[in-house]
């Protein structure tokens, strides 16, 4: 790992209201190498989503510090694209648009150039032919494609994903996973993924941080040496269930301690 | 659909008989409620010499007018009071207050101010209808989802452009709801402001026909004013299926 693209160090965030302050996570820290796909894994409340927000820019930090190849964030920023989990189409535009608008502030690009990088991304994701559709017009699993488009299409060293696929069915999900792992390894993005679904992390990813709760810690960092390119198959070696029980032993261990 | 028109037709007939019954029978006296055939009457002798186009169009300019001028104020004031907190705290407590003043109460103010000119009309359509919409168009887009805001904040938008080209976009249809809601309060504000003080209008010849106790003009009066309303209202629903087409649109399949 010789680049860091992403680096988090010591990372506080406590949200705070008139009465208590919440300490959602406690000294993270956390980095992703260039190429690399990391995953954040935990129990629903252990700060997964507070610490991508963070990344994406959308909220501070309370203490610590998070770099990008070695600046310090502020804002959010067209070097970093953002996955959500859902409802993040702009209603009003067909598919092709909202691709299109994340190349908005992009001048030096024609419009109809713009119009053709979307289509290629839609085309990419698997959305050919339905590049004039509204987003209300489409299911979930095609949303969360455009949405993987948008987040491609101005090439963003980082891609942050936050549960992508939690609202879809397992059959859905199981192609949006492929699907992330072929575009993925294409566009050589590094990749940071949220997701409380243990197989889905140790699929995607060549490292996977498990969190735990109360305060959100780093419990457990592992690194998932499985060949690429991954298929399916390699959910049945004996490799991947020897890190599955390592990660479900893990998180039964935070259970008992509470 | 076909049985819900029918339905809809029968509530509109049934008045209509009600008011045939009344009148031709003579149970209610044609000095208080002419006959349907009366107020006819009295739409062909305005058709024929036409006073009531010039009455509609006077009355519809002015209404035009004033919603206009308010609209031209209160989008943009309402916009930013919806996206800006320190717009927010200067203009909620003074739109806020003002906005349960009786427009009506206005009216002698606005004659002395304006004589019985257009410009009183415009006044009054104004006190009447501002204040609400900036209030209800800041609400329109306080609504805006913030998950929207934030995949503009992702792309790198600046401030003016999530204003812009997202909430204003993504507020546009309810505030199209607010503006048609506002058009048909106009109407009312409108007609108050022409029955107290004018010499032309559908408000003003409501008001001269009670002189002369011409009752099927004042009937004929209203009539009109409704079915305007309506008819204006289906075009503002019209225009919105034409400008929002991404709205209830049917799934297709993958
Ligand atoms: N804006 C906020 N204000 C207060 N508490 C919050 C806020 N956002 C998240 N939290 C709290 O922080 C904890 C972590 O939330 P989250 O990051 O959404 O967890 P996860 O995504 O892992 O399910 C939760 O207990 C949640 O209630
Ligand atoms: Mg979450």
């Amino acid at each position: 790992m010789a680049v860091s693209e992403l680096v988090a160090q010591n990372v506080v965030k406590e949200f705070r209201d008139k009465k208590k302050t919440f300490l959602a996570l406690d000294q993270i820290d956390l980095t992703v190498g260039e190429h690399e796909f990391v995953s954040l894994l935990g129990p629903s409340g252990c700060g997964k989503s507070t610490l991508l927000r963070l990344v994406a820019g959308l909220d501070k930090v309370s203490e610590g510090k998070i770099l990008l190849r070695d600046k310090e964030i502020s804002k959010p920023g067209r070097d970093r694209g953002v996955v959500f989990q859902q409802y993040s189409l702009l209603p009003w535009m067909h598919a092709w648009e909202n691709v299109a608008f994340a190349l908005k502030k992009d001048r030096t690009k024609t419009k109809q150039k713009k119009k053709e990088l979307a289509y290629h991304f839609l085309e990419l994701v698997g959305l050919k032919g339905f590049e004039d559709v509204y987003p209300s017009q489409m299911s979930g699993g095609m949303q969360q494609r455009v949405a993987i488009a948008r987040a491609l299409v101005y090439k963003p060293n980082l891609l942050l994903m936050d549960e992508p696929f939690g609202a879809l069915d397992a059959q859905t999900r199981k192609e949006m996973q492929d699907l992330v792992l072929k575009v993925f390894t294409e566009a050589r993005s590094s990749v940071l993924f949220v997701t409380h679904d243990v197989d889905e992390a140790i699929y995607l990813s060549d490292r996977v941080y498990v969190m735990s709760a109360k305060p959100g810690r780093m419990a457990k960092e592992i690194n998932i040496e499985l060949p690429k390119p991954r298929d399916w198959n390699v959910q049945l070696s004996e490799n991947f269930l020897k890190y599955k029980r390592e990660i479900l032993v893990e998180l039964q261990n935070q259970k008992k301690l509470k | 659909m076909g049985k819900l028109r029918l339905i809809s037709a029968s509530g509109i007939l049934l008045v209509l008989a009600a008011w045939a019954l009344v009148t031709y029978t003579g149970l209610v006296d044609a000095l208080f409620l002419p006959t349907p055939t009366q107020v006819l009457l009295e739409a062909k002798k305005q058709l024929d010499d036409g006073t009531l186009f010039l009455d509609i169009e006077m009355s519809f300019y002015r209404i035009l007018m004033g919603f206009v001028l308010s609209t031209i104020f209160a989008l943009p004031i309402g916009v930013l009071m919806g996206t800006s907190k320190y717009w927010n705290a200067f203009w909620e407590p003074l739109v806020g207050f003002i906005r349960y003043m009786p427009a009506v109460a206005f009216i002698p103010l606005s004659i002395l101010w304006f004589g019985t000119s257009d410009l009183q009309k415009f006044f009054i359509i104004f006190i009447g209808v501002f204040f609400q919409a900036v209030i209800m168009i800041a609400d329109n887009c306080k609504t805006v989802k913030k998950s929207v805001v934030e995949v503009g904040l992702t792309l790198g938008l600046n401030k003016f452009e999530i204003i812009k080209d997202i909430i204003f976009r993504a507020a546009l249809p309810s505030i199209w709801d607010t503006l048609r809601t506002i058009w048909g309060w106009a109407w009312t504000y409108l007609v108050v402001a022409e029955l107290v003080a004018a010499s032309s209008g559908l408000g003003f010849r409501i008001m001269q026909a009670q002189r002369y106790l011409s009752t099927e003009t004042i009937i004929l009066g209203i009539l009109v004013i409704g079915i305007l309303g309506l008819v204006t209202d289906l075009l503002f629903s019209y225009l919105a299926k034409i400008m929002f087409p991404w709205r209830e649109r049917e799934k297709i399949s993958n």
